[in-house]
């Protein structure tokens, strides 16, 4: 059996990273020049880790789906972006930092990684604002900060409501620059499909380069890499409905995974608590609320059930409830940290209020996000500055003015904490393949804070591959380019082919989104919120048939040689269907409680969420062990050096 | 929120295979349409239609759907981004339209933004402009405390507005000579704006708005039709700003 080494350097916990960085090995100026990386993804941490690189004077090859690098779904983030610069005077610092980081994820991310993050947290405000990204100023000319889940200092630097767009901005201008200088050649319009692994005079496979299918032409097409970077984001998509964008998958980490790279942690979903709620049938995603609005906006439902049922009836509206009928329930069973628990605390909470009957709207799957208080506390004018883009998005969307009456919010699929194993330098198992990003699973344990993703996609591009990379490249100067005729090139273009082929052969009777719809809702049902032994067999029972009636009852329309929106989101949905699996074994694996896993049958007398350190503080490591067959779970242990485990408490 | 309702409309899709190809328009019936459902729901429904009946879907861009990745680009009614204020496509609700009406949906129409096919247009132009000029040029690493250069809130709020562009093409669609100037000076004003792009302000808009001409965008006129549709409301006051860095630029050479 492999063993698994997280190669963790030695030493106290905040000298690890100056100590790797002070001995690790280096490549010079003109060796980079030689070097060709392949990074695939242009989101924060695909740009971010492009943009430096080619800096640095690599050869760099950039792929994203869309027709632009400023389209990756980063863009989307909404409120903010986390770092240790103690600005406020509150009492923040690099420990705080990783310590909330570390009791956020429930213990069960690595100690050494989240320190490092932390670390790296204040350079990436740096980077930003000479970039040219407008953060928001107080009238001094210096940076304001607000406040998320799971801290008691505000350390989130925001640009209005829509600071991943204008961080995303920066690193696609810094990516920009690059092009323009030479050093990164853009590949918009092509999806990846497969890595291709060439074993080197040792017989050691490492990842020298990709498949990947032009959307536009159809052509399928191969590219040599001395290493390749993956920074394809999470698999939230898996159950269809979500706040990812539509296009984003988790085919990336499928196909390494099917070559050996390991699946760590898969079940750990982030659900989040302030999203509006699903409208119908034919709805394709769904559309978050910053967690930032909890700074402001109280969150309750009725404390009668009679107004709860009046309410969904329609007899009765929000502003028809005096306040002594208000269930402010977080505030009432977290008096410590209120509207701002961590986002999984919060999502359970909701869900717990709207099974015991007190939903708020007509499904009776929603509870309220008021901000009638803050309007009475601050004046319109200041909630309007602060929030005014999202209540206008939340109008646009539900034709409801969230000034006059309180938004009605649900939790959403938002985020994946699991992802594609990696170890300190950012490698997963295969030699000369790196994953970063959300794509990775390392710094966020079982449930990310908010405001932490942006932190984390950044620190991998900016500050930690374009170093740990190198370790892996000094080695590797001596290799000449391979072409792109070597023979695991052409076999691993003919397998992609193949597949394609088969796929448009099938010639059945579904549609991929309606095989995709009944996955969301094996998921959502299953695999969900709360999970049980119960509803988990189910589901990997469910997945497992929904599977064979992908791949015998599938219709996709047109040809495989050109444009053909329906095969791509077919060769999404085949990985989707592979990783569903994947998270229902891990979560039935997982007999436990943490973060955003929560097993009904772990749970403390209060109902939160009960962890097994005895028997679970490990990273599950999934390796591929063929076509139907179950994959193995290797165990990464996870050691407490520094810290003290505790149950989380958001209570005092 | 309202009891729902549903409409039944008569969809006009512009169609077209590639880009020298001629392009025509083809009429679909659509029943029972949620009006709580997006624009792009309304075309998804479409399309699950289409490929049920063994015919090849309509082709569109679109990604985030909720307003911020720029990806979507429909022209719809006579409008980039349809009939509804300060919205991009997939945030354009059904209950913007009448039941029995007749929805007419076309790609952007510019010189500069050639049909892939139907709806969805090749914008690589707007990266090359980028490519030009859109940034501040310091590599990763290196730099001064981010609160070491204080910058006014004003300057910084209008830098931010500034900023908001999402690169959609919006108005390069509306504009009747095709200019992308709405979009240029969004990134000229942005980092003019601020200390840390002032430094090379005027290289930068000399180099984007050469690489502009360059890539057969038209000439600003000044209709104000880019400001009107921008999703954004990005303000048509930073074409006066890029014309005045513009200028000034010009004359020091």
């Amino acid at each position: 059996m492999a063993t698994i080494d997280s190669k963790i350097p030695q030493g106290p916990l905040a000298e690890k990273w100056s100590n790797y960085k002070a001995h690790q090995k280096l490549v010079n100026p003109a060796n980079k020049r030689k070097l060709d990386i392949i990074v695939v993804g242009t989101g924060l941490a695909g740009a971010s880790a492009a943009a430096s690189l080619g800096a640095l004077g690599f050869k760099v090859k950039n792929f994203c789906i869309q027709d632009s690098p400023r389209r990756a779904h980063s863009i989307a983030a909404q409120g903010g972006i986390n770092a240790a610069k103690n600005y406020q005077n509150d009492g923040d610092s690099v420990y705080r930092l990783f310590y909330d980081t570390i009791k956020g994820g429930d213990y069960r991310a690595r100690e050494a990684n989240v320190y490092r993050l932390a670390e790296v947290s204040n350079s990436i405000i740096d980077q930003c604002v000479a970039q040219g990204v407008p953060f928001a100023r107080d009238y001094g000319g210096l940076l304001d900060n607000r406040s998320f889940g799971g801290a008691q200092v505000s350390r989130t630097f925001y640009a209005k409501g829509q600071t991943g767009q204008q961080l995303l901005l920066g690193a696609y201008s810094a990516l920009s620059r690059q092009v323009n200088k030479g050093t990164v050649t853009l590949y918009t319009r092509y999806e990846m499909l497969d890595v291709v692994l060439i074993k080197d005079e040792k017989g050691i496979e490492r990842a020298r380069g990709i498949i990947a299918r032009n959307l536009v032409t159809g052509k399928v097409e191969r590219f040599f890499g001395h290493a390749v970077v993956i920074a394809t984001g999470g698999y939230g998509n898996t159950y269809f409905l979500s706040t990812n964008a539509m296009g984003s998958n988790g085919s990336a980490a499928m196909q390494i995974y099917r070559k050996g790279a390991y699946f760590a942690n898969p079940c750990y979903a982030q659900i989040h608590p302030t999203c509006i709620p699903v409208h119908g049938d034919i709805q394709s995603k769904l559309t978050l609320m910053s967690e930032s609005l909890r700074n402001d906006g109280r969150i309750w439902v009725p404390k009668k059930k009679e107004d709860a049922v009046a309410l969904r009836n329609g007899t009765k509206t929000a502003n028809d409830i005096p306040d002594e009928d208000r269930d402010f329930y977080l505030e009432r069973r977290y008096p410590a940290f209120g509207n701002l628990v961590p986002r999984d605390v919060a999502s359970r909470a909701a869900k717990e209020r709207c099974d015991a009957g007190f939903g708020v709207n007509n499904t009776g799957l929603a509870v309220f996000l008021d901000f009638k208080y803050a309007i009475q506390r601050l004046g319109k004018d200041v909630v309007a500055a602060r929030y005014g883009n999202l209540f206008q998005m939340y109008q646009k969307i539900t034709d409801e003015d969230p000034y006059e009456v309180p938004m009605k919010i649900f939790p959403a699929i938002h985020y994946t904490m699991g992802g594609i194993w990696v170890d300190y330098e950012l490698q997963t198992s295969i030699k000369g393949l790196f994953a970063i990003g959300e794509a990775n699973f390392s710094d966020h344990g079982a449930n990310r804070l908010g405001a932490s993703a942006l932190m984390q996609g950044l620190a991998d591009g900016y500050f930690v591959l374009p170093y740990t990379i190198q370790n892996y490249l000094a080695d590797q100067i001596q290799v000449a380019p391979i072409s792109t005729d070597a023979p695991e090139f052409v076999e691993a273009e003919k397998a992609v082919n193949e597949k394609i082929k088969k796929l448009m052969n099938i010639k059945g009777k579904r549609s991929v989104d309606s095989i995709h719809k009944e996955l969301g809702h094996i998921m959502w049902d299953n695999v969900g919120m709360a999970r049980t032994k119960q509803s988990l067999e189910v589901a990997m029972k469910k997945i497992k048939e929904l599977k064979k009636e992908f791949w015998t009852n599938l219709f996709i329309p047109g040809d495989a040689n050109t444009l053909n929106t329906e095969l791509e989101k077919a060769l999404r949905l085949s990985d989707f269907l592979e990783i569903g699996y994947l998270m229902a074994i891990d979560a039935y694996n997982r007999e436990e409680s943490c973060g955003g896993h929560f097993r009904e049958e772990h749970q403390t007398e209060e109902g939160e969420a009960l962890r097994h350190d005895d028997q679970f503080s490990y990273v599950a490591c999934w390796h591929y062990q063929g076509e139907d067959k179950d994959p193995e779970c290797l165990k990464e242990a996870l050691d407490y050096e520094f810290t003290e485990r505790k149950t989380r408490n958001y209570k005092e | 929120m309202e009891k729902e309702r549903s409409i039944n409309i008569t969809v006009k899709v512009w169609r077209q295979r590639g880009p020298q190809e001629k392009g025509y328009f083809d009429t679909f019936e659509l029943n029972n349409i949620s009006t709580d459902s997006s624009f792009l729901e309304m075309l998804d429904v479409l399309n699950e239609k289409l490929v049920g009946e063994g015919k090849e879907p309509v082709v569109f861009d679109h990604d985030c759907r909720e307003g911020i990745c720029g990806m979507c680009s429909l022209f719809v009614n006579g409008h980039p981004h349809g009939p509804d204020e300060d919205v991009t496509t997939c945030q354009l609700h059904m209950r913007k339209f009448k039941d029995g009406e007749t929805i007419t949906i076309e790609p952007w129409r510019s010189a500069a933004f050639p049909v892939i096919r139907d709806l969805m247009v090749d914008r690589s132009a707007f990266d090359k402009i980028m490519q030009a000029g859109g940034y501040v040029s310091v590599n990763t690493g290196g730099i001064p405390d981010a609160n070491s250069t204080p910058i006014a809130k004003k300057d910084a709020d209008e830098a931010m507005d500034a900023a908001s562009c999402i690169g959609c093409g919006a108005c390069v669609a509306a504009c009747k000579n095709g200019s992308a100037m709405l979009f240029v000076s969004a990134k000229v004003s942005q980092l003019a704006l601020l200390p840390q792009g002032r430094v090379e302000a005027a290289r930068r808009a000399k180099a984007m708005v050469a690489k502009m001409d360059e890539l057969g965008f038209g000439n600003c006129t000044n209709t104000g039709a880019c400001e009107a549709e921008c999703p954004k409301s990005v303000s048509i006051s930073n074409i006066a700003r890029l014309n005045r860095e513009f200028l000034c630029a010009k004359l020091k050479d």
